[in-house]
C-alpha cells in the first residue's frame, strides 16, 4: 500500500482489487464501524438519523437495507450489462412469493394443499387456505434467489431478443403480468388488497417451536449482547447486504462481469471479440432476478403483510430512480442513491411534522410554517396539508413526496446525468488539482 | 351472432381509442425520439380538464367561470361539447409545448433511455395532482349523448363506438395530411437524422415543439373518448382506470413499431381485438383465468409478437453498423 501514489498500480492485483487506494479502504472501514456503532445506539452518531428520521429511524434505515440488495441486482442488469429492465419488481413479487410458499404457514399441517393451483377445480380438497409449506429461512432465503433467477432465464428468450425501449415495454408488461398472477391465485397470493402474512425472520434449522437464532423479540443474542429486535433485524439484514455487495464486487471484476460490461459498451463488438451476446445477457438478467428475489423475500419477511399490488410498476421505477440518482453503473452511486430515494421521504414527513409544531411559535420559522402548511380551515392557505385525512387540493406529505421524487428525476436526468457518484466525483477532482483547476 | 356483432363493434371502437393513443406516442416518437411514458399523467390532467370545463363551468381558484358552459344540471349540446373539446385539445397542446421546453429540449443527444425515464419523472410528479383533483368516484365528463343506443337486428350499439371512430378516423386523417405537409416532411426528416435536417436548415427545435403538442393533443383526444365509453369507467374520469390504462397502449405500440403511423392504427386494432374478444368468449373460464384477465392479454399478444419478430408488425428494423 502506498500511501503518496494511491493511483500508482504496479501489479495486477493491485489494479484489480477490490478498494485499491487506501482512502477507499479506510472509508469502507469507517463506513463499517460507523453503522455498526449507530445501531448500536452509540449516543454521538445516533444523534443524527435520530434528528433525520426521528426515534423510530432504525425501521426505515432496515427497509432501506433490503431495497440496497434489490437496487444492487438492477445495477448488474442496468448499470453494469446496459439493459433497461422495469421488470424488476415482478422478480421481487417473485422471491417473495416462493418465500411465502416454502415458509409460510409456520405450525399449520395440510396447508400444502392449497399450494396446487386451482386445487377445487383439480378435486382436491376444496378448502381454502393460504398456500405455506412452514420450512425455515435457510431453505426459503436461497430459494427465493434461485426461483427468482429460473424465471428471469425463462422470460429471457423474449428479453435478450429485443433492444433498448422495447425491452423497457416489455418489462413493463412482466409487472402487469405479475400483479395478475396474483389476482389469479388467491391461494398463493391471499386478498389481492390486503395480502397475506409472511414468515418471518427467525432462523431454525426445521420446523421446532424454538428458533435457533431469534429476530423478533427483544432479548440476549448468543447470550452475548441485549439487542432490540428491530437491532437484530438491521445486523442480520445488513450482513447479508455485505455479503451481496462483496458478491457483486467481485463479478465485475471477473471474466463474466467484463463480458458484461463488453455487451453493455457495444454488444457487436462483445460479440466480434467472441463474448456471446445472448447467453451473457441470460446471465445478466438470472443474476439481476436472483437479486431482486432475494430482496423482495427480505422486504416481504421484514414487513410482515404485503399483497401484490405492493409489487406494481411504481416499485420498479423507484429502483431505476436509484439508478440515475445514485449513478448507474457504479456500486458506490447505487448505495448513495439507495439511501437518498429511501429516506428523503421520511425525512420530508419528519420536517412537515416539526414545522407543525412550530406554527404558533412565532417568529421566521413560524411564519414560514404557517405559509407552507395549512389545517384545512377557512382562509388557511398553504400547499402541505396536515390534516389526517386530506382529500382535495392541499396535498398530503405522503402526495408531496411522490412530486418531490418525480421532480428529482427529471433535475437530475437534465443537470447531473451521473447522478450523486458524479457531483462525488467533481468534489474529488476540484480538491485533488487544488488550488489549481486542473 | 348478435353477440358477435357487439363483441366486434366494441373491439373496434376500443381499438380505434387505442389507436387515438398510438398515434400520439408515434408522433412524439418519431419527432423526438422520446418514448412518452408521461402519457398517463397528460391524458387524465387533459380530461381532468374536460370535466372542469364542461361539468363544473368554473376553475378552481380562479374567480371567473366558464360563459360558455351549459346551465346546472344540465349536459353540453354536441356543438358546445365539440367547442369545449377543441379548447381542452388546445389546452393540452399547450401543456406538450411546457413539458418538451423543460424536460425534453435539454436532453437532446442523450441516452434514448435517459429521455423516456424523464417522461416517467414526469409521470410520478403529475400524477398527484390528477389524483387530488379526482373525486373518489370519479369525475363526471358530460358525454352529450349520455348512454344511448342504437339497435340494429337485435344488437345493441352504444352511440360512443361511433363517437371513438369518427375521433379516431378523425385523428388519422389529421395526421396523415399533417406528414404531408411542410412540417410533417421536416419531422420525417428530423426523425431520419437530427443533425443532417439541421444542416439542410429544418428548425429541429420546432419539429420538437409540434410533435410534442400533436402528441400530446391526442394523448388527451384519446383519453376522453376512453372516459366517455360506456365500460368503466363510464363517462366518468377514474382514479383507479385512467392512470394505469394507458400502459395497455404500449402493446399497441410494440405491435406496431415505435415509428410507424399505419402500424399504430393497424396495432390498436389487433390488440383491442384480442383483447375484447378474449373477454367475451373466454369469460366462462373466469375462475381459472382471474377477474379483469382480459387487461394482461394485450401484454401476452405483444411477448407472442416480439418473440417473432422484435421491431413490431411495421416498425424499422435498425440497421446496425459495426
Amino acid at each position: 500500500m502506498s500511501f503518496g501514489r494511491p493511483l500508482l498500480r504496479t501489479s495486477y492485483e493491485a489494479d484489480a482489487a477490490i478498494l485499491p487506494t487506501w482512502f477507499q479502504k479506510g472509508s469502507a472501514i469507517v463506513a463499517l464501524l460507523g453503522v455498526t456503532l449507530m445501531a448500536l445506539g452509540f449516543g454521538p452518531l445516533e444523534a443524527i438519523p435520530k434528528f433525520l428520521l426521528g426515534n423510530t429511524w432504525i425501521n426505515p434505515v432496515t427497509i432501506t437495507v433490503v431495497f440496497a440488495i434489490a437496487a444492487l441486482g438492477i445495477n448488474i442488469l442496468v448499470g453494469v450489462t446496459g439493459q433497461v429492465s422495469l421488470g424488476h419488481a415482478f422478480f421481487m413479487g417473485t422471491g417473495a412469493y416462493t418465500a411465502v410458499m416454502l415458509g409460510g404457514n409456520v405450525g399449520e399441517e395440510e396447508s400444502w394443499k392449497a399450494c396446487v393451483p386451482f386445487h377445487d377445480n383439480m378435486g382436491l380438497l376444496a378448502e381454502q387456505g393460504e398456500c405455506g409449506l412452514g420450512l425455515p429461512i435457510w431453505i426459503w432465503l436461497p430459494a427465493s434467489g434461485v426461483v427468482a433467477a429460473a424465471i428471469g432465464v425463462l422470460v429471457s428468450p423474449a428479453a435478450v431478443k429485443v433492444r433498448g425501449l422495447y425491452l423497457a415495454i416489455v418489462t413493463v408488461g412482466l409487472v402487469f403480468i405479475g400483479l395478475h398472477l396474483g389476482r389469479m391465485l388467491p391461494e398463493w397470493a391471499g386478498d389481492f388488497e390486503s395480502g397475506r402474512k409472511w414468515p418471518k425472520l427467525d432462523l431454525r434449522l426445521w420446523k421446532e417451536e424454538t428458533p435457533l437464532v431469534e429476530m423478533t423479540e427483544d432479548g440476549k443474542w448468543f447470550g452475548l449482547i441485549h439487542l432490540s429486535e428491530e437491532q437484530k433485524q438491521f445486523f442480520f439484514l445488513f450482513s447479508i447486504m455485505l455479503l451481496m455487495l462483496w458478491f457483486a464486487k467481485n463479478l465485475v471484476r471477473s471474466r463474466t462481469g467484463r463480458a458484461l460490461q463488453a455487451i453493455r459498451d457495444r454488444d457487436v463488438a462483445a460479440e466480434v471479440m467472441g463474448v456471446p451476446e445472448f447467453k451473457y445477457k441470460r446471465i445478466g438478467f438470472a443474476i439481476s432476478s436472483a437479486y431482486a428475489g432475494i430482496a423482495g423475500a427480505l422486504f416481504a419477511s421484514l414487513n410482515g403483510r404485503v399483497s401484490p399490488v405492493d409489487f406494481g410498476l411504481l416499485l420498479s421505477v423507484d429502483f431505476i430512480a436509484i439508478l440515475l440518482i445514485g449513478g448507474a453503473g457504479t456500486i458506490a452511486g447505487t448505495m448513495l442513491g439507495t439511501v437518498f430515494v429511501e429516506l428523503l421521504p421520511e425525512v420530508v414527513e419528519k420536517f412537515t411534522a416539526w414545522m407543525a409544531t412550530k406554527l404558533d411559535a412565532g417568529g421566521p420559522v413560524g411564519l414560514i410554517s404557517n405559509f407552507l402548511l395549512t389545517e384545512g380551515g377557512e382562509g388557511d392557505f398553504g400547499p402541505i396539508s396536515i390534516a389526517t385525512v386530506a382529500p382535495g387540493w392541499p396535498m398530503s406529505t405522503f402526495q408531496w413526496n411522490f412530486v418531490i421524487y418525480g421532480v428529482l428525476i427529471v433535475v437530475f436526468l437534465i443537470f447531473e446525468p451521473l447522478g450523486l457518484f458524479g457531483v462525488w466525483l467533481k468534489v474529488r477532482n476540484y480538491w485533488k488539482g487544488w488550488p489549481f483547476s486542473y | 351472432m348478435i353477440i358477435f356483432w357487439q363483441t366486434l363493434a366494441k373491439a373496434i371502437a376500443l381499438g380505434s381509442i387505442y389507436a387515438i393513443m398510438g398515434l400520439s406516442f408515434v408522433i412524439i416518437f418519431k419527432g423526438t425520439q422520446v418514448l412518452n411514458f408521461a402519457a398517463g399523467a397528460l391524458s387524465m390532467a387533459g380530461a381532468l380538464f374536460m370535466s372542469i370545463l364542461v361539468v363544473d363551468r368554473g376553475f378552481p381558484f380562479l374567480p371567473f367561470t366558464n360563459p360558455l358552459a351549459p346551465a346546472d344540471g344540465e349536459t353540453a349540446g354536441l356543438a358546445l361539447w365539440i367547442v369545449h373539446l377543441v379548447i381542452v385539445l388546445m389546452i393540452a397542446a399547450l401543456m406538450g409545448l411546457v413539458i418538451e421546453r423543460v424536460a425534453i429540449r435539454p436532453m437532446v443527444g442523450q441516452p434514448l433511455f435517459a429521455m423516456a425515464v424523464i417522461t416517467l419523472g414526469l409521470e410520478i410528479a403529475i400524477r398527484p395532482f390528477n389524483l387530488d383533483a379526482t373525486a373518489i368516484s370519479g369525475r363526471s365528463i358530460g358525454v352529450p349523448w349520455g348512454t344511448e343506443t342504437w339497435e340494429i337486428g337485435g344488437a345493441i350499439f352504444p352511440k360512443s363506438y361511433l363517437a371513438a371512430v369518427v375521433a379516431a378516423a378523425i385523428a388519422f386523417v389529421a395526421v396523415f395530411f399533417f406528414y404531408r405537409s411542410r412540417f410533417g416532411v421536416a419531422m420525417r426528416a428530423v426523425a431520419f437524422d437530427q443533425e443532417a435536417a439541421m444542416a439542410q436548415g429544418i428548425n429541429v427545435g420546432r419539429v420538437f415543439a409540434i410533435a410534442w403538442a400533436l402528441g400530446a393533443a391526442l394523448a388527451v383526444l384519446g383519453a376522453i373518448f376512453f372516459a366517455m365509453s360506456p365500460w368503466p369507467p363510464a363517462g366518468t374520469v377514474s382514479l383507479e382506470i385512467h392512470p394505469i390504462w394507458v400502459f395497455r397502449v404500449l402493446p399497441v405500440i410494440i405491435l406496431g413499431g415505435l415509428d410507424s403511423v399505419a402500424g399504430a392504427v393497424a396495432g390498436g386494432l389487433i390488440i383491442a381485438i384480442f383483447e375484447i374478444f378474449a373477454g367475451q368468449y373466454l369469460s366462462q373460464w373466469t375462475s381459472i383465468l382471474g377477474p379483469g384477465y382480459s387487461t394482461i392479454v394485450p401484454y401476452l399478444v405483444m411477448l407472442v409478437v416480439l418473440l417473432v419478430r422484435p421491431y413490431g408488425l411495421f416498425g424499422t428494423e435498425e440497421i446496425r453498423r459495426v
